[in-house]
């Protein structure tokens, strides 16, 4: 458990608590129970949380030596296969974890905000698991682009409520979830899906996707005898990135590599306020966005921008305010990198090792591309997710963008189904 | 002091309207409509893009006037132009009122590689000087104040805090101790928007403030006259109406209304609301003489 003051709200000059009045008694609730809970196991939750993870989520996930990825690179690459997590992605950390606690806390109704729908649907399982009856917030333009979540998500009986202003993603959907929260907070638990948010959220996120660089950091010196030379993991809000780097945060000697996505292009529409990226870490400006001050994309006013990745689950113009703090620090190093570099790795990675990655994941496999053989002899790469869900996006994509290393699909035509 | 005075003879109405909704031009004019039907204070809204504690009403008004064009420095040319003269409280987010300046700083910055220094102060200086009299920031709560508190008294402004009915204990004691102008008293959970009943949240809200010196003013989900009048009567120092209102802005804008008919309508809902906290006070229970 990491050594930080549980009661402190701030990371440095990041973090905070900007909430609406009605809703700072849940937080003082939900700071109560994140320490006598989490930080202390009372009543053994802890314990059964482990438990859980271990016979509900399929944990401990394996670091596995890539074979391939090493010789091209001439480095030793291992994956963290959080992708083997039930669900297909690390998010079932984060949501078990917070059902559970909502259980705890003697609280009745889950609700939960989703970008991709990882998040969504992994709070769904969860809370179908634990009998706890959930509500899922969504923005329209991702309930059209990320359907096969959405039959997840029901199928597990959830409700699913669309959300229809702006420009319907993500950040629209936690704006929302934070409203209905303000009407029924004293019966209902917010499950907030990445280290974003107000204080305790991004300690508490943290915490339950800890288990990531908790087994990582075993893994690694019993299977290399000693520490990576780095950790590489992709950066949206940040929930995998912070969960495979919070371990080793204490180890000077690893390098923390976090990959946001470039999108189309690293300029603003100021005019229009687009920001055609999500790379928050890198070209973002601190203010105050969903309850939290952090890094953001935001227009010189501070109206919040519309950011943009091909990667769903990466396309959100704030970021957890440690990971911000730890990159102004200097422990972390932000980099990002753009989707045309990221579909090409997501093949690389399925047609080289046969592991098919979440677009997300992709970002971070593209980077280890790009700097290659200079993140040191032993790279550890978190396979946040599996690409299942990104099937559909990747085949467009792709086609339009006639990329080499694309395969073939004229086998449909030769049925003649086309595409 | 300031805003007090909106309070000092009889019950307030105080109107809350988005800036710039569905236009600036229109938008002058209904906020001065709402003056001419009895408003004591303006509560007017600069529109933030992720408004976390608007109902849809508020909501769908602030990404019209978003939508129009409305900006920072259009907010105050618009409070500038305004031709009312009962005191005008500024509503918004605090990420604006963080960044006002920040930007300036910034580029000038650049040149240095020097960190550019933001915070309320700016912001408040501004407003200040375009006669904005005060703030509510919902998402801004006491712990986190300090800075703007210390702005609003170097400028002699008002800082007003919204006391929900979940709110109770040490927060209570650290809101009473910043707050200045009024108290906004949620009269119940969740976010704003217009409604029929009264809820018994908003009487245990009103004791629990009771010896509080500075005037209590109630809203969320103030619709009519008869509503203002029982919250009055239940012992409020003044109501806070929005949803109400932007309801006849919407209207009037999805049916493609001159802004004249607008701006009567609005006058005529004001004084339907003032004149319904008038009441209410008439009706109060009066303390036994001795």
């Amino acid at each position: 458990m990491s050594t930080d003051d549980a009661h402190d709200p701030k990371f440095g000059e990041y973090g905070g608590q900007y909430v609406p009045e009605a809703l700072m008694p849940a937080m003082e609730e939900l700071e109560d129970a994140y320490e006598r809970y989490v930080l202390e196991n009372e009543d053994g939750f802890m314990d059964e949380f482990r438990e859980r993870l271990a016979d509900f989520g399929g944990r401990p996930t394996p670091l596995q030596y890539a074979e391939q990825l090493s010789e091209r690179y001439d480095t030793d690459v291992y994956l963290k296969r959080e992708d083997l997590l039930h669900g297909g992605a690390h998010k079932l950390n984060n949501a078990l974890g917070q059902v559970l606690l909502a259980k705890y806390m003697g609280k009745e109704r889950i609700i939960a905000e989703t970008g991709a729908g990882q998040h969504g649907t992994a709070t769904a399982m969860a809370a179908a698991h634990l009998d706890m009856p959930c509500e899922i917030y969504m923005g329209e333009t991702d309930i059209a682009r990320q359907r096969p979540n959405v039959f997840r998500m029901r199928i597990n009986g959830a409700e699913v409520n669309p959300v229809t202003v702006g420009r319907g993603t993500l950040k629209e959907a936690i704006t929302e979830t934070f409203r209905d929260w303000a009407t029924t907070v004293e019966r209902t638990h917010y499950v907030v899906g990445s280290v974003v948010g107000p204080h305790p959220f991004p300690k508490l996120v943290r915490d339950f996707q800890a288990v990531i660089s908790e087994e990582a950091r075993e893994q690694a010196i019993e299977q290399t005898g000693g520490l990576p030379d780095a950790v590489v993991a992709c950066a949206g809000g940040g929930s995998n990135t912070m969960g495979a780097f919070a371990e080793f945060v204490a180890d000077e000697s690893v390098e923390l590599h976090a990959v946001e996505a470039g999108g189309s292009s690293l300029e603003v529409d100021e005019e229009e306020g687009v920001a055609p990226n999500s790379a928050t870490l890198s070209t973002g400006d601190e203010g105050v966005l969903h309850g939290a001050r952090t890094k953001l994309l935001q227009d010189s006013d501070g109206q919040i921008m519309e950011s943009h990745s091909v990667s769903a689950g990466l396309d959100y113009a704030g970021v957890g305010p440690e990971l911000a703090h730890l990159v102004d620090e200097g422990r972390v190093t932000p980099a990002n990198v753009d989707d045309d570099a990221a579909l090409e790795a997501f093949h690389r990675l399925s047609q080289d090792e046969g592991v098919i990655p979440a677009l997300e994941t992709a970002h971070a496999f593209a980077y280890l591309e790009e700097r290659r053989d200079d993140l040191g002899d032993t790279v550890v790469v978190n396979v946040s997710g599996r690409g299942d869900k990104d099937l559909e996006t990747v085949i467009e994509e792709t086609s339009e963008r006639d990329l080499d290393i694309a395969p073939d699909l004229s086998v449909f035509e030769r049925v003649g189904g086309g595409l | 002091m300031g805003l007090e005075r909106a309070f000092a003879d009889e019950p307030a109405f105080v109107p809350y309207l988005a800036a710039g909704d569905p236009t600036y031009e229109a938008s002058l004019s209904y906020v001065e409509a709402l003056a001419r039907g009895g408003a004591d204070a303006i509560e007017l809204g600069l529109p933030f893009s992720e408004p976390m504690a608007e109902g849809r009403t508020i909501q769908n008004a602030i990404v019209r006037s978003l939508d129009a064009g409305m900006t920072v420095e259009r907010y105050f040319e618009f409070v500038a132009d305004l031709d009312v003269d009962v005191p005008v409280v500024c509503m918004t987010y605090y990420n604006l009122i963080y960044q006002y300046g920040g930007s300036e700083a910034q580029s000038a910055s650049d040149a240095s590689g020097a960190t550019a220094s933001k915070g309320p102060r700016p912001f408040v200086e501004k407003a200040a000087e375009v006669g904005i009299e005060g703030f509510v920031v919902p998402d801004l709560p006491a712990e986190e104040a300090g800075p703007l508190r210390a702005a609003c008294d170097e400028f002699g402004l008002d800082l007003v805090f919204i006391v929900a009915p979940t709110t109770t204990g040490e927060r209570l004691d650290r809101m009473r101790e910043q707050v200045s102008g009024y108290v906004y008293v949620q009269a119940r959970l969740g976010v704003t928007g217009a409604r029929e009943d009264v809820d018994d949240a908003t009487e245990e809200s009103l004791a629990r403030l009771a010896d509080w010196d500075v005037p209590k003013a109630v809203g969320f989900g103030i619709k009519t006259g008869d509503h203002a009048a029982r919250i009055v009567g239940a012992g409020a120092d003044g109501i806070i109406v929005g949803s109400a209102l932007i309801d006849i802005v919407a209207e009037g804008h999805d049916n493609g209304d001159p802004a004249e008919a607008v701006a009567d309508r609005l006058e005529a809902k004001a004084r339907e609301l003032k004149e319904g906290a008038l009441r209410g006070e008439s009706e109060r229970p009066q303390p036994e003489r001795t």
